[in-house]
Order: C-alpha cells, then sequence, then structure tokens
C-alpha cells in the first residue's frame, strides 16, 4: 500500500483549558482529496496551523513524504513541499499576478533578485510562473495587478501560487469562501485536477463542492475527529449531521 | 404609498473608478428585498452608499422621509439603520454583552428579546466577542444590529463561511425576524435561501439595477443570464 503523503499522529495543541487539537490521526494519501469539515471553532484552522508550522503542537507528529517535520518551520516544511492557502486571500496587492507567482518560483529555486538583471527577463523565473498560472486560467491576466482583481480571481491567484511551489501537498483552507456560484462551480473543477499533481486536504464550508471532490471526509469536533469516512458513509452519520450538516445539506 | 427606503439613481466611485452607475431599489415597511448579483457587480457597495459608510456620487437615498445624502454613518443608524457587515465585525476585545449594549436605543428589542433569539449569545454573555466561534460571532453581529430597534436591517452576506447547521439557524432566525414584520434588506450568496424568504429581488448587473420582481418571477434564463447559475 503506497505511503501516505502527510502522516499525522497523536497531535494535540491545547489553549488554556481548550483543547484546541485532541489526539488528531489524520493521513493525505497520494492522489487523493481529503476533506477536513467541523463547526465554527471545532479546531481546523488550528489543526491547519500546526500542520502548515506556523504553531508548534503540544504533543503528537507530523510526517511530510516520510520526514519528521515535526519540529520544522513554515518555511522549511514549504521548501519540502508543503503548500498552503489561506481562508482570506493572502497576495501583494501591489504585484502583478506574473510577479506574485514569480515570488513562488524564485524561493521554491532559491533564487534571489539582483540589481544588475531584471526579474521579468529571468526565464527560469517566468517560465514556470507562466505555466502555473495558465494552469488556474488566469493567463490573460498576468499583467494585472493582484489588487485590482476580483475576488474570485484572488483565490485563483493563490492556487497558482501554491501550484508553482510545485507541492508534494495542498493544504487550502475555505477555498471557495466569498465566492459566487460561478466562481466555485470553476474552482471545484480546477481543483479536481490539481489532485493529480498532489493530494490536497481540504477544509470548507460548501457542502456541493465537498461532496463533488472529496475521496475521504474527516469531521472536526472540539478538536476532535469523530467521523472519517466516505461521501455516502459522513451523509449517513446521525452524529455528524446532529452536529455540522444539519437538515438540509446531506 | 411611500417605500421605507428608496434609492434612485444611486452612483458612486473608489477613487477614479466608477463602482456603481444607477441603482434603484425600494424596500417598504415589513418587506424583504434580496439584492442578487454576481461578485464584483457593486452588492456591498450599494449597501456601503445606503448606510453612509461611503459617499454616494450621485442620486438619491431617501429613507424614512428623510434625505440620506448629508448624514454620517451614525446618524443613518439613528434613523433607524441597522447593518450586519460584511465579516461580522465585532468588538474583539469587548464581551458579548458589551457589545450588545453598547448599539442598545430604545425600542422593542432588549438584551432578553436578542437572547430569546439566540439563547446561545446567553450562555455566552461574560466571553469576549474574539473568543467566539464564527456562527456565534455572526448571531452577535445580528442582535447587535437589532439592538438598535432598526426600521430596517441590511444584512451583508451574513451565512458567509459558517457551517451548515449554523447557516440553518441564521435563516430560522432572519425568517423569525420577516415574521416580526422587521424590513430586510440582504445579500446572500444562497439563490434557494433567498428566494424563499424574499417578498421581491432586484439584481445588479456592472453597477446598475437591471431586474426588479417577485421571486417566482425570477426564471432559469435570469439566474443564467445575472445570476450565473
Amino acid at each position: 500500500m503506497a505511503e501516505p503523503v502527510l502522516q499525522i499522529r497523536g497531535l494535540c495543541k491545547h489553549f488554556g483549558a481548550l483543547r484546541a487539537s485532541d489526539n488528531v490521526d489524520l493521513d493525505l494519501m497520494p492522489g487523493e482529496i481529503h476533506a477536513l469539515i467541523g463547526p465554527n471553532g471545532a479546531g481546523k484552522s488550528t489543526l491547519i496551523k500546526q500542520i502548515a508550522g506556523e504553531i508548534a503542537p503540544d504533543a503528537g507528529t507530523i510526517r511530510l513524504a516520510g520526514r519528521d517535520v515535526t519540529a520544522s518551520g513554515a518555511v522549511a516544511r514549504a521548501r519540502l513541499g508543503l503548500a498552503r492557502s489561506f481562508q482570506v486571500s493572502s497576495v501583494a496587492g501591489e504585484f502583478t499576478v506574473l510577479q506574485n507567482v514569480m515570488l513562488a518560483v524564485a524561493g521554491r529555486l532559491r533564487r534571489t533578485y539582483r540589481f544588475l538583471r531584471p526579474a521579468l527577463a529571468d526565464t527560469k523565473l517566468t517560465a514556470p510562473a507562466r505555466e502555473a498560472i495558465a494552469r488556474v486560467g488566469l493567463a490573460d491576466r498576468e499583467g494585472m495587478r493582484a489588487a485590482d482583481l476580483s475576488h474570485g480571481e484572488r483565490r485563483t491567484l493563490e492556487i497558482a501560487i501554491a501550484l508553482a511551489l510545485k507541492p508534494k501537498a495542498f493544504l487550502l483552507d475555505e477555498p471557495m469562501a466569498g465566492m459566487g456560484p460561478e466562481g466555485a462551480r470553476s474552482l471545484t473543477h480546477l481543483l479536481d485536477g490539481l489532485r493529480h499533481e498532489a493530494p490536497i486536504l481540504l477544509v470548507e464550508h460548501d457542502m456541493d463542492a465537498v461532496f463533488a471532490l472529496a475521496d475521504r471526509i474527516s469531521v472536526l469536533v472540539h478538536g476532535r475527529i469523530i467521523a472519517s469516512g466516505t461521501v455516502a458513509e459522513i451523509q449517513a452519520d446521525a452524529v455528524v449531521r446532529a452536529a455540522y450538516l444539519g437538515e438540509e445539506d446531506a | 404609498m411611500t417605500p421605507l427606503l428608496e434609492v434612485s439613481g444611486l452612483t458612486a466611485f473608489y477613487g477614479p473608478s466608477q463602482a456603481l452607475f444607477g441603482v434603484d431599489l425600494r424596500v417598504g415597511a415589513g418587506e424583504v428585498v434580496a439584492l442578487m448579483g454576481r461578485n464584483g457587480m457593486g452588492k456591498t457597495t450599494t449597501v456601503r452608499c445606503i448606510c453612509r459608510m461611503m459617499p454616494a456620487g450621485g442620486g438619491r437615498i431617501a429613507f424614512a422621509g428623510h434625505d440620506l445624502g448629508a448624514l454620517a454613518s451614525h446618524e443613518a443608524a439613528r434613523h433607524g439603520i441597522g447593518l450586519v457587515p460584511e465579516g461580522r465585525r465585532c468588538f474583539g476585545p469587548l464581551s458579548v454583552e458589551e457589545n450588545l449594549v453598547c448599539a442598545a436605543r430604545p425600542g422593542e428589542w432588549d438584551l432578553g428579546r436578542v437572547g430569546d433569539l439566540f439563547p446561545r449569545l446567553i450562555e455566552r454573555r461574560p466571553q469576549l466577542a474574539r473568543t467566539l466561534s464564527g456562527g456565534e460571532q455572526q448571531m452577535l453581529a445580528i442582535g447587535r444590529a437589532l439592538m438598535t430597534n432598526p426600521k430596517l436591517l441590511v444584512l451583508d452576506e451574513a451565512t458567509e463561511g459558517l457551517a451548515p447547521v449554523v447557516r440553518q439557524e441564521i435563516w430560522r432566525a432572519i425568517r423569525a425576524l420577516k415574521r416580526a414584520g422587521l424590513a430586510i434588506l440582504i445579500i446572500d450568496k444562497s439563490l434557494k435561501d433567498l428566494k424563499a424568504l424574499a417578498d421581491r429581488c432586484v439584481i445588479l448587473e456592472r453597477g446598475a439595477t437591471v431586474w426588479s420582481g417577485a421571486p417566482t418571477a425570477l426564471t432559469d434564463d435570469l439566474c443564467v443570464r445575472y445570476l450565473g447559475v
């Protein structure tokens, strides 16, 4: 059986008396989209931040592509192939689409901008950036300032930035947030194709997207995984319906 | 009958960029109007102009017999416009109770009635707003707007980013507000819930009103053309 790209075991994180992560086990297998759902305040973002290396767990281990990265920082994990998008769009607004993605390529290649060579003429940076931009369908926007993009285009730019890192795994935190129906549909289609480049751990409240994309769903409530299974198994789970889905979306 | 809110020929600018090119909409007393349109078509800008959080470039905004054109946002609020802004914007360092009390104006809505609508806020009364979950913060943002005892409640994406079970709770509360006779202007992504709730829909396209009518008249063709659904 294939090894998980991302393997989390016994992860615990407390904030005072609050158990934000309570002995969490989670695997992300090659080629899969694993959705992490749960009520607001269940600890999903805290879990993502621990996986990304932004906050340290109190206990437990995180392995990426077979390496123990529990003690590594966020930059080291990104260089090892963990690409992350945020709940709120985090792009450089004054930079163009191309420049935003070039920064990610420069980070991956460990290239720095040099005074005597214009970065925009450096094809080692521009070619992979343009490839990622084309892949997400923003080719006709590459010269626009990120601040002038629509909300949906900014979310898509974040995916291009993640893609330019040539990651081993994607961590996507509510990529559909703020998208209209058209944008959500096209992003769902894009993510469906991305799973073949790297598996995706997807935190999302848009159940249409989750049910369309997920190979597996894990449900986090009060910091604990209370259920894990296929879409059909999760939809039929009475505890999940009571804690999260309610009566309409299942 | 004179509508509670009447917006006509509204224009607005962000610096040199024109965002609104002529928005017309009316909300009657006790009426629920859904403001619809794709992302970037001017829905939030319209709401910001109505609540006087940004200046209108031109046109007229009349509310309860007053021309809001020259007023500041707090004066519009005093005339009876209660805003639940996109992103909730609760006062994080204040407790739930302080968030509610700081907005209070005399009228039917008080802590007790807000607590009847959202019992969870009463359970969380001493807790700091920034420690609430997203769903609880949304309840607090609605409760805070109700504490101003508005004649018109403006809801901008009140169910965005919430778990399905919490979204359903918020929609139940909004339906209860409609039954209580409160006029509501609402923006939301859920076409299904909007059509079930609204008395009338107004669609914006490129910063201007292009359609207005009953939800039953909102055909599939219109939804595809203007909403991308």
